[in-house]
């Protein structure tokens, strides 16, 4: 149905994509994967119509086409859903699917009626619940992608494209997602599903593809294949664990907190990380973890109990307390508080460090370069020019930045929020090891994170917490995902949901 | 394949976001009625104080009055919409009504229609310049008309120079035309409330129209709708600067005496007029309706202050206290309602 071959672009330096092939069938899903900056981004735009390849060929139902623009990709019966989809926050959702080419009346006026008639049947036939007469703002994203692909529906797109659709999605809403894609199968639409969760890709893909630098590196049926072929394929070696035995016998207290309170956020706090400690921090979303994590750092404040660093006390709702004392924050959202996105690449890196790189109350920009060149070998972050803004980074290494950020700062304590979030799984392990040989360095690290893979593969300790609390500390030998999310949920071990439910996997 | 898929559907439209539906219906609502009650009260308020505020002639004056903010309103409104701004219009009005009264000076015959359209024609030259800027130049608009504020301003002023033009040199049926009423209402006002009704029901029911809102609603997404971005905001500012060109037509009808000074300032007034009327200053949402509404509650008020013999000077600062209201009750009701919409969203999860 749709045949993309061969196909090449070039950004100044970078090759973003050296041979992207892809093969689409009717009444498919077909799981794209691939690292970060492997190019799975750059060959869904040129299905977009949103970049042009500088070589290749596209055929859809055999013709070759060229997309000049994403009309022309709509025009060819292609549809992207993104991540975050782009909606017009202050139209209804019939409006939203329908702008440009709204059902017209008499003297050629919008039919409304019209318009919100067939956006309910095409939510009817989705078998979702939305009312198209509502303005679109407040939407979740999970109800935004649906919109999208009522969108999608309403063009009579045969092959729809869906940029990591789950990555902000609870695990209701993917269920809800798939029976969507299925019903879109059903009717012979091809479903082209990009996602770093591979669970998600063997519950409801029939065909994959790998990518890896900017090619295709592997094609076929998914019948025969487990997650660790797709790993193997998608970095080109086998992952390592961390050793067992590895850690480090850990050295002074760094970070103490003591009965830490905020009220109905969290209550009683206490656990110390000392150096060369990863203590981990679980628990489902919502359990407290990040509201800890804030006000341990200053950026929340909290009602009572201390932190204290290195036997300093940390003034209350100060950062910059926080930061003198030799503590760093990696946040969990790194779009929205860890980076400037539009500041380049070595003025990130350089943001913690200004004081040392000033002179007479300018920064000098060499030194700001010569730090930065520093972290980006040291991280093997992947950037055309230092210069570039942070933007242009892709996921894994954007994080790599943020860390590199605080890493120039030498801190003491490290706190890390969902470090590996939306990251894929190369840059995943790179990060594991960077943390671990900052552990070694004597650093204490406090890592919060959802997937417990994670939390297992490198923490020294593991403290759950649940509804504000700390329910237990586990230490790493005898921690279990089962032990882990039963303190979690507070349930049993035998009732406890499959870790992706929980939350785990995100 | 849409057809295939029809034989799937087994369950009816959904009824679930009815509740989110009729909330915002009553915002937007509110919103409009909003300022209808505050109208209301002032006119209240001062009539009581002053029953002379109440007497014919001075409404038809306050009506006469708005009908050139009102315009200018309309205008500004498709700019702002489109996440624009417009600050030349005070200056296309100026060039517009000293270039069109000044026909008649020299040919005391010449056809009053033929002046309406020579302001139309002015005002749409500096439309499409700005037009051409800001959406081929890709200059924001902000810079581009407070460049052409001046530029206008700069023209205006080197072609009239120190002259002006004066109400006996205008033909007497020009002058009437603020002065004819039918049933007691000026018929410019009837004519300005049509003009404003077509772009109200252009803005709100036809594609292009509805597109403006699209663009200021989120202009990236707009561009990957296929919607051609640049075409509709050049037609935006066409319109803005049309319609700014005929509006310098009236003023110079109403005031009859023009130098070059006429309309300055009257950029920030209409933007005033608009935000108070309910368009979001960063564009995607409000009416033509309620800009127009602005512009008269802006023009009634200061009406209201020179029949109470309160000092004009007060004027600026009560419109500056209305914006600020008015901005601040729209960033609550939009507060409110993103919570209140999210809130029912996850409800029906």
């Amino acid at each position: 149905m749709l045949v993309l071959r061969h196909a090449v672009k070039t950004f100044g330096a970078v090759q973003a994509l050296v041979d992207g092939s892809i093969e689409l069938h009717s009444g498919e899903a077909h799981a794209l994967v691939g690292e970060n900056g492997a190019g799975k981004s750059t060959l869904v735009k040129i299905l977009a119509g949103v970049y042009q390849p500088d070589a290749g060929t596209l055929l859809v139902d055999g013709q070759e086409v060229t997309l000049h623009g994403p009309a022309a990709a709509r025009a060819a019966g292609i549809a992207v859903i993104y991540q975050e989809p782009a909606l017009f926050p202050d139209l209804s959702v019939a409006e939203n699917m329908f702008i440009g080419r709204q059902p017209l009346g008499s003297a050629r006026r919008i039919d409304r009626r019209a318009m919100r008639t067939e956006a309910a049947a095409i939510f009817a036939r989705l078998g979702v619940h939305l009312d198209p007469a509502r303005i679109a703002r407040g939407l979740s994203i999970a109800d935004q992608q649906v919109v999208e692909i009522g969108k999608a529906i309403s063009l009579e797109a045969r092959v729809i494209v869906m940029d990591e659709p789950t990555a902000a999605l609870s695990a209701a809403e993917v269920d809800r997602l798939f029976d969507v894609v299925r019903t879109l199968r059903a009717h012979g639409t091809a479903v082209l599903f990009i996602s770093h969760r591979l669970e998600e890709v063997f519950a409801l893909c029939q065909r994959v593809t790998v990518m890896r630098d900017g090619r295709q590196v592997l094609s076929r049926e998914l019948a025969g294949l487990v997650a660790r072929d797709l790993v193997r394929a998608m970095v080109g070696r086998e992952l390592a664990e961390r050793p067992p035995g590895d850690q480090v016998t850990p050295g002074e207290p760094l970070l103490t907190v003591d009965r830490l309170t905020r009220e109905g956020v969290f209550t009683d706090i206490s656990f110390t990380v000392r150096a060369g400690e990863i203590v981990a921090l679980a628990g489902l979303v919502g359990s407290g973890r990040s509201e800890v994590a804030r006000a341990i750092f200053g950026i929340d404040r909290y009602d009572a109990g201390a932190v204290t660093v290195r036997g300093h006390r940390l003034r209350r709702g100060s950062p910059t307390g926080a930061m003198a004392a030799g503590v760093g924050f990696v946040p969990e959202d790194r779009r929205q508080q860890g980076l400037v996105m539009d500041m380049s690449v070595q003025q990130n890196v350089a943001l913690a460090s200004l004081g040392r790189l000033q002179h007479a109350g300018l920064i000098r920009s060499s030194a700001e370069r010569a730090l930065a060149a520093d972290w980006a070998a040291r991280l093997k972050i992947k950037y055309g020019r230092l210069k570039d803004p942070v933007s242009m980074l892709s996921g894994g290494n954007q994080q790599k930045v943020v860390l590199a950020k605080w890493l120039g700062r030498k801190p003491a304590v490290l706190i890390v929020d969902e470090p590996t979030r939306g990251i894929d799984v190369a840059t995943k392990a790179e990060v594991h090891h960077l943390l671990v040989q900052l552990a070694r360095d004597g650093v204490g690290v406090l890592m919060i994170s959802s997937e417990l893979p994670e939390v297992l593969r490198i923490s020294d300790r593991i403290l759950v917490m649940r509804e504000g609390r700390l329910m237990t500390e586990l230490a790493h030998a005898e921690a279990s995902e089962e032990e882990i999310l039963s303190a979690a949920t507070g349930q049993a071990t035998a009732g406890v949901p499959a870790p992706g439910q929980a939350g785990g996997e995100r | 394949m849409s057809t295939a898929l029809v034989s799937q559907s087994e369950r009816p439209p959904a009824p679930a976001g009815t509740g989110a539906r009729k909330l915002t219906e009553r915002a937007f609502r509110i919103r409009e009625s909003g300022i209808i009650v505050v109208l209301v009260l002032f006119v209240a308020v001062t009539a009581s104080i002053q029953p002379r505020f109440l007497n014919i002639t001075n409404i038809q004056f306050i009506l006469v009055n708005t009908t050139v903010f009102a315009l200018l309103a309309l205008g500004e409104t498709m700019v702002v919409i489109s996440r624009n701004y417009d600050l030349s219009v005070g200056s296309v009005l100026g060039l517009s009504a000293y270039l069109s009264a000044s026909l008649f000076g020299g040919h005391p015959g010449f056809p009053i229609p033929l002046a309406f359209l020579a302001g139309l024609g002015i005002g749409l030259g500096c439309g499409l310049a700005n037009g051409v800027m800001v959406a081929a130049g890709r200059v924001p608009s902000l810079v581009v008309t407070l460049a052409t504020l001046y530029i206008f301003r700069g023209i205006d002023i080197l072609i009239v120079g120190g002259k002006e033009v004066v109400a006996n040199s205008l033909p007497s049926a020009f002058l009437e035309i603020p002065k004819a009423t039918v049933l007691g209402i000026p018929v410019i006002a009837i004519a300005v409330a049509v003009v404003i009704a077509i772009g109200a029901y252009y803005l709100r029911s036809y594609r292009s129209g509805r597109e403006l809102y699209a663009i200021g609603s989120n202009p990236d997404a707009a561009r990957l709708a296929g919607i051609p971005v640049g075409r509709r905001v050049f037609v935006a500012f066409t319109v803005s600067g049309a319609i700014a060109g005929v509006a310098g037509v009236l003023w110079a009808a109403q005031y009859g005496t023009i130098d070059s000074t006429a309309g300055t300032g009257y950029e920030l007034q209409v933007i005033s007029a608009v935000v108070v009327g309910g368009v979001a200053i960063f564009g995607g949402s409000g009416s033509a309706v309620g800009a127009a509404l602005g512009a008269l509650l802006l023009s009634t008020i200061s009406s209201a202050l020179y029949v109470l013999g309160i000092s004009p000077f007060w004027d600026q600062a009560i419109f500056g206290l209305l914006l600020l209201l008015a901005i601040t009750l729209d960033r609550f009701i939009s507060v409110r309602l993103t919570a209140a919409l999210r809130s029912r969203g996850a409800r029906h999860e």
